[in-house]
């Protein structure tokens, strides 16, 4: 057995353990050292990742092929770039940086686990990691009353929504007789007709990755917990989480279920409905900009699933290149969200009003990532929402397509509004806001990356079709 | 024989399980707590899975409940105070679990299940045993992992912080 393959995750994990140990034995805090010292091992781990090879291990429970393999990279860059625009904001805001650190890489650590399952308990196991890693770090503020809500909320709703997918999971098993996901599909496509237990089973795997999705009518939690939890943390929960639900939704459908598809299209089509219409229409109505950006993300989860449910290769691809885009975009508005935040203390819409005076390039780089968001051409966001749409088109789903269309016209609206805000209305204050270099670096690395996937998006396509080929259509 | 006991194990635990939701007093619901566990446990013995029922009387009855218990005895107040478990979602809510039963009964119902027909290894236990250090090695040590995250977020959560601290 080639025990290389697991050489990121060690790394990862030991890395983390350090820092935990450093933080505790060292007398004085310097945070931007040990956020310097996190952005190493991710970094690391991410240079690792290029050279592990394909292969599985026990029997298929790891499994390292090129769809784990791209969307470990969509963690580890979502980590990154969290990490890079969160070191100002934990030494201003946070104690125990260290472990807030430390937490997140065990988090990532569990969701390349998850990337790699070829097997339900893995699955499972690796999902519970990155979700109460999660947990924790949405509660870490905690004299921030919010944060102790959010972190509180999140708690609840996720470990009833684990306890509703372990139940599906349990009922695949009772099915099919075997926790490895190919045997899985291999048996459902040999029991003639689909039973009406294999259905529920789908039902409840729509529910419990729902959560983890924060699509609607699973989304209640999300507004909620993006505004209470703290900015990083938010920005890393709103890419990493839905690509950790992703990973494993796609994987367990698209491999295990592929012999009963008819039954969970139809399922995977109106959650998606509801997803974007629930997403853009209240985030038209929010004041805080954390919200609307979590209304954002339930809607941006509904083109996705408007992909998926096509079911093709092309669905696997274009989401790829969506959660590339939708990572930059996200975070990277994020970021400013942080950096505005620590220089006036707020996150309502209304007080980001006369940007354009205060900082120019602060105004500009939200101004492409909300362009970016809405799908404008010449942004990642438009070559995403291309594909994601080019899929559902190819398969006949013209309805879904035509609600996804009209849905994104109405998010132009509340994108916009931003846009409009910060351009064209008085400045309250003539205070200029000075940025960290560090913050500057996210911004930067996000914007081109944006831009890029929008101008060249050949290699990313290249590269979101060749995790596409491990599933057999 | 089989068959009566668990019809009566299953009613124990269903009917302490709905106490635990019900009882107005949080010591209370503990107590029933136990007795659900137990009822479970039993249920596993039936299925021939002992190792399981050990496992599970002395995690969830012996550690878990034992110390939510002691928290409950702990914490100011909580033992002697009246808790209304319910609000006024309850009747919206009792219909939807209500119908969820009826769909999981008839989906499970209806479904052929396909019954495993293999013999019973001898020594289950030293069977298992391997399996976790074989196949299943890898879910085995990330279950550590997970416990080393749960163990640092409450320390995180539940350390005394320095008062005049604003961070």
């Amino acid at each position: 057995m080639d025990y290389s393959l697991l050489i990121p995750e060690v790394v990862l994990f030991v890395w983390a353990l350090v820092l935990l140990l450093y933080n505790a034995s060292a007398k004085t805090e310097n945070p931007r050292a040990i956020g310097l010292f996190a952005l190493i091992g991710l970094v690391a781990a991410f240079v690792i990742l290029w050279f592990v090879p394909d292969g599985s291990l026990f029997g298929k429970t790891f499994i390292s092929d090129t769809y784990a393999r791209g969307f470990k990279m969509i963690f580890l860059l979502a980590a990154i770039v969290t990490v890079i625009g969160s070191v100002d904001f934990a030494s201003k805001h946070m104690k125990h940086t260290g472990e807030f650190y430390s937490l997140i890489m065990l988090c990532v650590t569990g969701m390349m686990f998850l990337a790699s399952a070829g097997e339900l308990i893995s699955l499972y196991v690796a999902l519970e990691l990155s979700t109460i890693s999660l947990y924790i770090l949405a509660a870490f503020l905690k004299k921030d009353l919010k944060s102790t809500e959010a972190g509180l909320k999140y708690l609840i709703l996720g470990a009833a929504s684990s306890g509703i997918l372990l139940y599906g999971l349990s009922l695949l098993y009772g099915l099919t007789g075997s926790t490895v996901l190919d045997e899985i599909g291999y048996r459902l496509f040999l029991n003639e007709g689909t039973t009406i237990a294999a259905v529920f089973a789908i039902v409840m795997f729509v529910a419990g990755f729902g959560f983890k999705l924060a699509a609607a009518p699973f989304h209640m939690w999300a507004p909620d917990v993006y505004e209470g939890a703290p900015t990083p943390v938010t920005a890393f929960l709103s890419v990493a989480s839905k690509a950790a639900g992703l990973v494993a939704f796609v994987r367990l459908f698209f491999n295990s279920l592929l012999a009963i598809k008819p039954e969970w299209v139809v399922i995977v089509e109106i959650v998606a409905i509801l997803a974007m219409v629930v997403g853009n229409v209240v985030a038209l109505l929010q004041k805080n900009i954390k919200r609307m950006l979590a209304y954002s993300s339930i809607a941006q989860v509904g083109y996705v699933l408007v992909a998926l449910s096509a079911g093709i290769d092309l669905s696997v691809t274009s989401m790829m290149i969506f959660l590339l885009a939708y990572l930059f975009a996200n975070i990277g508005a994020f970021i400013v969200v942080i950096a505005f935040s620590n220089a006036t203390g707020s996150d309502n819409i209304e007080d980001y009003s006369g940007l354009w005076k205060r900082k120019p390039s602060l105004a500009i780089v939200m101004t492409i990532y909300m362009l970016s968001l809405v799908g404008i051409p010449l942004t990642g966001g438009f070559i995403a929402k291309y594909f994601l749409f080019g899929a559902a088109v190819k398969e006949g789903l013209y309805t879904l397509v035509v609600i996804a269309i009209l849905t994104s016209v109405i998010s132009l609206f509340y994108y916009m509004n931003v846009v409009r805000i910060m351009m064209f209305r008085p400045a309250p204050s003539a205070d200029k806001i000075a940025l960290p270099w560090m913050i500057k670096l996210g911004l930067a690395i996000s914007v081109i990356m944006v831009l890029l996937i929008g101008i060249w998006p050949g290699p990313f396509y290249a590269w979101g079709q060749l995790a596409s080929t491990i599933f057999h259509f | 024989m089989n068959l009566l006991v668990f019809y009566i194990l299953a009613i124990l635990a269903a009917g302490s399980a709905i106490m635990v939701v019900t009882m107005k007093n949080i010591f209370h619901s503990a107590l029933f707590l136990v007795l659900t566990f137990f009822s479970v446990a039993g249920i596993y013995v039936l299925l021939n899975a002992e190792f399981l029922a050990a496992v599970q009387v002395l995690i969830y009855v012996g550690a878990i409940t034992i110390l939510m218990i002691f928290a409950i005895m702990l914490t100011h107040q909580l033992f002697s105070r009246s808790l209304r478990q319910v609000n006024e979602q309850v009747i919206p809510a009792s219909l939807i679990t209500f119908i969820f039963f009826v769909l999981s009964v008839v989906a499970l119902a209806k479904t052929a299940w396909p019954v495993s027909g293999g013999q019973l290894p001898e020594d289950r236990i030293f069977e298992i045993g391997k399996l976790l250090m074989s196949e299943y090695v890898i879910p085995f040590e990330v279950v550590s992992v997970v416990l080393l995250v749960a163990l640092v977020g409450a320390i995180i959560i539940g350390r005394r912080e320095k008062s005049g601290d604003t961070k």
